[in-house]
């Protein structure tokens, strides 16, 4: 066939069009079968060291992990050693989240090799040491959905992912579980791996679990991943999660398990069709419980519940309470096993759980959430991130996420935790704003935001005993009297995000005392 | 009331307070508190515990608190009981003057 591309109107316009065609510049096609190709995986690599060579990580690069496996997580610490071995330095870390087991990082932190630390949550000796001054880079602390947000736009650059995963094939066809094992370790949903696969430079799969390809269905497909590593264990299946998430037998959560269900009940978002999510801690998943009750009594359904999935969400789900299961994060066995049996339980990413800036994110969809709290103040503020000594020891998660998506926000928490009240007239720190929080639920109280005095009506219609949040401060300090406030050194060791990517509150260096 | 030997009450449980009453070589109450909540009370533990020993005419001892966030009314049992025990009294009228 005879042409001439330059004379053909308009083809120079057209940016995808490669010159004419080239038998020599195309590769050879491949003719072994699919058996060999397997064993012949150029993506499957021998060791992490291999794997970090080639995706080229150098100083200063910023590299990020996920947290499905929880306190069982052997990933972030294996591949960190061996990135100290090989002598980098200047690293950024950015992790979905962090946790106890992660109090390796300290030495890294003080050899030079982890320069700066991004994460939901911190939590151990590792946040001890934060708090008390370890890193001159603050940490930024993000929420599920204002990390997904700053990796869409590209702020949060990732050079290089590490992601764990409890199955892979040799081209990178990664999941949460596996189908042929029972032992193995598993999670369930990879929602906030996909997201960083996605966007990341380099993809690097870690497994303890080779199986043939496709390894379908996949939470994360080969044409994201770069290469694989076999390692003998990536996680301890204890750490990463429980068989089942047990329901509470304390009785102040029961109480307020109870009381946040007949909040619900009579708050006017409790129809037939809603949508909701619960929360992880005693009182808010208890609340589950006594919904499913109501549901049960009223004929009425959900159309869908979000967020982590528990056990308990599964159970309605397959008795028929619950029609479909948004999954960003399996909380237990029951809920990765049914991530992997239940064909209307989905794995979702963590840009569409709760981004601001995409097209459209779940959390939006919500009608009500049930959240915990670690304090509230008078102006409902939350703080989920700071313990009552100001030092961290928690996760932002996706409660600012689920806080602003949600009609109804309805924060669970004890008036009292030994001697320290739950409400406060300032929280330590600001995670959730209280424009967001409409009722706070104690064991000794409800209290409805002033901007939702539709809701107070509500409640107060269907016999609910409302208070304002200061007289429930007033009665947590008649009982345990007037904290003192924490001293702070000057220094700021956290800085604080809202899903936005503005800054909400700070965390200082806490005051060491003799 | 006069410390004459070790007396000890409370527990190491949550929201309790174990408290050590010894004799003092000198007049004079020696405090040591360690607890879960001393940022934010350790004053007013050591407020209620002085308080109490004053209250019970108590001026020479040694006294440790090893605290679990113990409200006011618990530290002030915890201590009279360790006081009592100390002096080797048993002659605690309940309802009387204390607190």
């Amino acid at each position: 066939m005879e042409f001439e591309l330059n004379k053909i109107p308009h083809l120079s316009e057209i940016t995808a069009i490669h010159g004419a065609f080239n038998e020599l510049a195309i590769p050879a096609k491949a003719h072994e079968s699919l058996a060999e190709r397997q064993r012949n995986s150029k993506k499957l690599l021998s060791s992490i060291e291999e794997a970090i060579k080639y995706v080229g990580l150098k100083d200063g690069m910023t590299i990020s992990f996920h947290h499905h496996f929880r306190n069982g997580d052997y990933v972030i610490n294996m591949v960190m050693d061996v990135i100290a071995k090989m002598g980098f330095k200047g690293l950024t870390l950015a992790a979905s989240s962090l946790t106890d087991i992660h109090e390796p990082l300290i030495e890294h932190i003080k050899n030079g090799v982890i320069k700066h630390i991004e994460t939901s949550g911190l939590r151990g000796k590792l946040a001890e040491a934060v708090s008390h001054g370890l890193m001159d880079f603050p940490i930024i602390f993000r929420s599920h959905g204002g990390r997904a947000a700053a990796i869409e736009t590209g702020e949060l650059h990732i050079d290089i992912a590490f992601l764990g995963a409890p199955s892979c094939d040799p081209y990178g066809n990664a999941n949460g579980y596996n189908r042929d094992d029972e032992n193995g370790s598993c999670c369930g949903s990879l929602g906030y791996a996909k997201l960083d696969a996605v966007k990341a430079d380099k993809c690097v799969i870690i497994t303890d679990h080779l199986v043939s390809f496709p390894n379908a269905p996949f939470g994360i497909p080969e044409s994201h991943v770069d290469c694989v590593v076999k390692v003998e264990s990536v996680g301890d299946p204890k750490g990463i999660m429980s068989g089942a998430t047990r329901y509470t037998k304390n009785p102040k959560e029961l109480l307020i398990a109870k009381t946040a269900a007949d909040v619900i009940e009579a708050s006017g978002y409790f129809n037939d069709g809603f949508s909701m999510q619960m929360g992880s801690g005693g009182a808010s998943l208890a609340t589950a419980r006594f919904l499913r009750e109501k549901m049960i009594n009223k004929n009425i359904k959900a159309r869908f519940a979000l967020g982590g999935i528990t056990g308990q969400i599964v159970e309605m789900h397959e008795e028929g309470l619950v029609q479909k299961i948004l999954d960003v994060q399996s909380f237990d066995l029951v809920a990765a096993n049914s991530l992997k049996n239940n064909r209307f339980h989905q794995q979702i990413d963590a840009s569409y759980y709760a981004s601001y800036v995409n097209r459209g994110a779940a959390v939006n969809q919500l009608d009500f959430v049930i959240l915990s709290a670690l304090e509230i103040d008078t102006d409902f503020n939350i703080n989920v991130l700071t313990g009552s000594d100001g030092v961290i020891r928690g996760a932002i998660g996706g409660h600012p996420d689920t806080a602003a998506g949600a009609s109804l926000s309805v924060v669970v928490a004890p008036l009292l935790r030994g001697r320290i009240p739950t409400i406060v007239g300032k929280v330590n720190t600001v995670v959730t704003p209280g424009c967001t929080v409409d009722v706070v639920v104690t064991d000794q109280g409800v209290a409805v935001n002033p901007r939702r005095p539709e809701i107070k009506e509500r409640l107060e219609a269907a016999g609910i005993p409302v208070f304002t949040i200061d007289q429930l401060r007033a009665r947590a300090e008649r009982i345990v009297g007037v904290p003192e406030p924490i001293q702070y050194e000057d220094r700021v060791v956290g800085v604080v995000m809202y899903r936005d990517n503005s800054v909400i509150d700070v965390i200082r260096q806490v005051k060491e005392i003799d | 009331m006069q410390i004459v030997t070790t007396g000890v009450a409370g527990t190491m449980e949550s929201s309790d307070i174990i408290i050590r009453i010894e004799p003092n070589d000198q007049e004079g109450i020696e405090l040591s508190i360690d607890s879960s909540v001393m940022q934010q009370f350790g004053k007013q533990i050591e407020k209620v515990i002085r308080k109490t020993l004053f209250d019970l005419g108590v001026t020479s001892a040694v006294v440790s608190a090893v605290d679990k966030g113990a409200l006011d009314c618990t530290i002030a049992a915890r201590v009279s009981t360790a006081a009592y025990r100390a002096s080797e009294r048993t002659d605690y009228v309940w309802n009387g003057g204390v607190n």
